[in-house]
């Protein structure tokens, strides 16, 4: 009974997030005393796959599938959830982003499995299997048993530190056949993000809200995530206002990120907001209202204007860095 | 072509979340109930759709697995314009159950187009559409932003990690909506009160799928420490904190 993971590879590349579910993965199955196979489909290769590896997978399985040209959620789901019998996996992970949210339910059904979506750490125990997960939006955490023999979760992003763990497993090609004629899709067009650094993947985030004043600004504010190789971000409002683009919208009915320092910047504190960015490692606040309750939220805050504060700052972080 | 709507009833997103003493349950007092942020913009753009002739839309109805106690949420989704509601009557007590009425209904009823929110703001799942289009083995699409429908044939955007594609596909599918997907929700107008009141909701028994997890308990999460305040004349204070107490720069 392995653990089953399920890394994504982005043009044959793999991101943090495939490495700290591994790195899960492992300490997972170090409780169930079984071993790890990771599974990637398409594009991977040799060097690329043997990262994984050094997180933990015993097993590193590339599979490839001449049919599939694209992300179908069916045809993945299919083949993902055929590996989980064939490897006798107890417990298939997926990373809680745009694709883990998208196949694991699919995998979760046709395996008669126990599902748990944006989990934060190992489970308290494995007999019964209790994990815990995100609740209302942030304002909680759920204790869930997943009472099934095969168990599917979701891990919330940046919730567990990837650790060296080298196995030199050696990764493993094999081809799967689907029938062509069961995906029902296709791909027109793929527009993709350039030159900036994405928001979902992003350590530093520095966002701004209605307290920013103006469209004009931004400068110091996208001068700042840039010195600190960070990303931008802002509140409903100004997403709403079309002062920047709504991909930047973080809260509850936007992203929903988790970054090592997320900057609020004449951002209130709205819960909606809070929903968004509750999970960040550290919160700094800059506003001019002392009452507002991002400070409740924030670690390190700042009572001022953003338009006085943000030059000084920028300014203080690039003598740092010429240093 | 049927548009069916999955709705979630939810607590208001700026109530204060409360749990009985032994942290078992939801504190249910004060509450006040809405239809679940991301299926109000979808049924908002389910009813934009069935407003343009072209699109060949012809109802859209509203489903919800829930007790007698949220008609009221029903109503409002009938009152904002959906055509009529169907209510399986039964506690939501987990995803796969809930997946599991749902496509019952479908199967029934035969819609073309199934739209669930991308979570609910309570259990924050994610896995209620993924779910349903599995057990009717269908296509599904998570994370998406915009549905056209053009020539009968639907053409979706759906949001990748650092981009987006534009997909074509064909009825039947599940579309599990996000932000992007309409403007602004849709709002009740007087007339549409008016009407909801005569407006059908059928009410089925459910049919037999074992939930898979359950709750133990909740839990609140840790009051963060005080904030530290900085003087906003020496911000440099700040970058030396984060630096080298936080460790984060």
């Amino acid at each position: 009974m392995s653990v089953l993971v399920f890394t994504e590879n982005w043009d044959g590349k793999f991101k943090r997030l495939s490495f700290e579910l591994v790195s899960y993965a492992s300490s997972l199955a170090g409780m169930l005393n079984t071993s790890v196979t990771a599974v990637t489909i398409g594009k991977a290769e040799g060097d690329e796959l043997k990262k994984l590896g050094e997180f933990g997978a015993d097993r590193i399985l590339n599979i490839t599938c001449p049919q599939l040209s694209f992300l179908d959620n069916r045809a993945y789901a299919t083949i993902i959830s055929e590996v989980a019998r064939k490897e006798n996996s107890g417990v298939i992970l997926f990373s809680n982003n745009n694709t883990g949210k998208a196949l694991a339910p699919r995998v979760a059904v046709r395996l008669k499995a126990g599902m748990a979506s944006g989990v934060n750490g190992l489970p308290s125990g494995v007999e019964p299997f209790v994990v815990r997960k995100r609740a209302f939006s942030g304002n909680a955490f759920a204790h869930v048993v997943i009472k099934t023999p095969y168990k599917v979760i979701t891990l919330a992003q940046n919730s567990f530190e990837p650790a060296s763990r080298p196995t030199g497993a050696i990764p493993e090609e094999m081809e799967v056949s689907i029938d062509g004629s069961s995906v029902k899709a296709s791909i027109l067009e793929t527009q993709k993000q350039t030159g900036r650094i994405v928001l979902t993947d992003a350590d530093i985030v520095v966002s701004g809200g209605r307290g920013m004043r103006s469209p004009d600004n931004w400068g110091p504010l996208v001068e700042l995530a840039t010195l600190l190789g960070g990303a931008t971000a802002c509140s409903r409002p100004v997403s709403d206002e079309g002062w920047r683009p709504h991909e930047e919208h973080t809260g509850q009915t936007g992203k929903i990120i988790a970054p090592n320092l997320y900057i609020a910047v004449g951002i209130s504190g709205a819960t909606q907001h809070l929903a968004g960015v509750s999970a960040s490692k550290y919160i700094v606040a800059i506003n001019t209202d002392k009452d507002a309750p991002i400070f409740e939220t924030a670690q390190y805050g700042i009572v001022g204007d953003a338009m006085k504060v943000l030059p000084k700052l920028v300014e203080t972080v690039r003598n740092i860095r010429k240093h | 072509m049927k548009i069916l709507v999955c709705i979630s009833n939810v607590p208001d997103t700026t109530t204060k979340i409360k749990f009985t003493g032994d942290n078992k349950f939801l504190d249910t007092t004060g509450i006040q109930w809405v239809i679940n942020p991301w299926d109000e913009l979808s049924l908002t753009r389910a009813l934009e759709l069935k407003d343009d002739p072209k699109s060949g839309v012809k109802s859209v109805t509203v489903l919800h697995v829930g007790g007698a106690g949220s008609e009221p949420t029903i109503r409002k989704a009938l009152a904002i314009g959906a055509d009529d509601a169907v209510r399986v009557n039964a506690e939501p007590s987990d995803a796969y159950f809930v997946a599991g009425q749902i496509a019952e209904i479908v199967n029934r009823e035969k819609y073309d187009i199934i739209l669930c929110g991308i979570e609910s703001s309570d259990y924050n799942g994610s896995e209620v559409g993924g779910m349903t289009a599995e057990f009717l083995d269908i296509p599904s699409f998570s994370s998406v932003s915009a549905i056209m429908i053009e020539g009968g044939a639907p053409v979706l955007t759906r949001e990748i990690d650092g981009g987006k594609e534009i997909i074509a596909t064909e009825c039947p599918f599940v579309a599990v909506v996000q932000k992007g997907i309409a403007k602004e929700p849709r709002i009740a107008s007087m007339r549409g009160i008016m009407s909801a009141r005569s407006k059908q909701i059928r009410v089925f028994e459910p049919v037999q799928v074992e939930a898979l997890t359950e709750i133990d308990a909740f839990e609140k999460p840790q009051p963060r420490a005080a904030c530290k305040f900085v003087d906003p004349e020496n911000p440099a204070e700040l970058i030396d904190l984060l630096q080298n107490e936080a460790k984060v720069i």
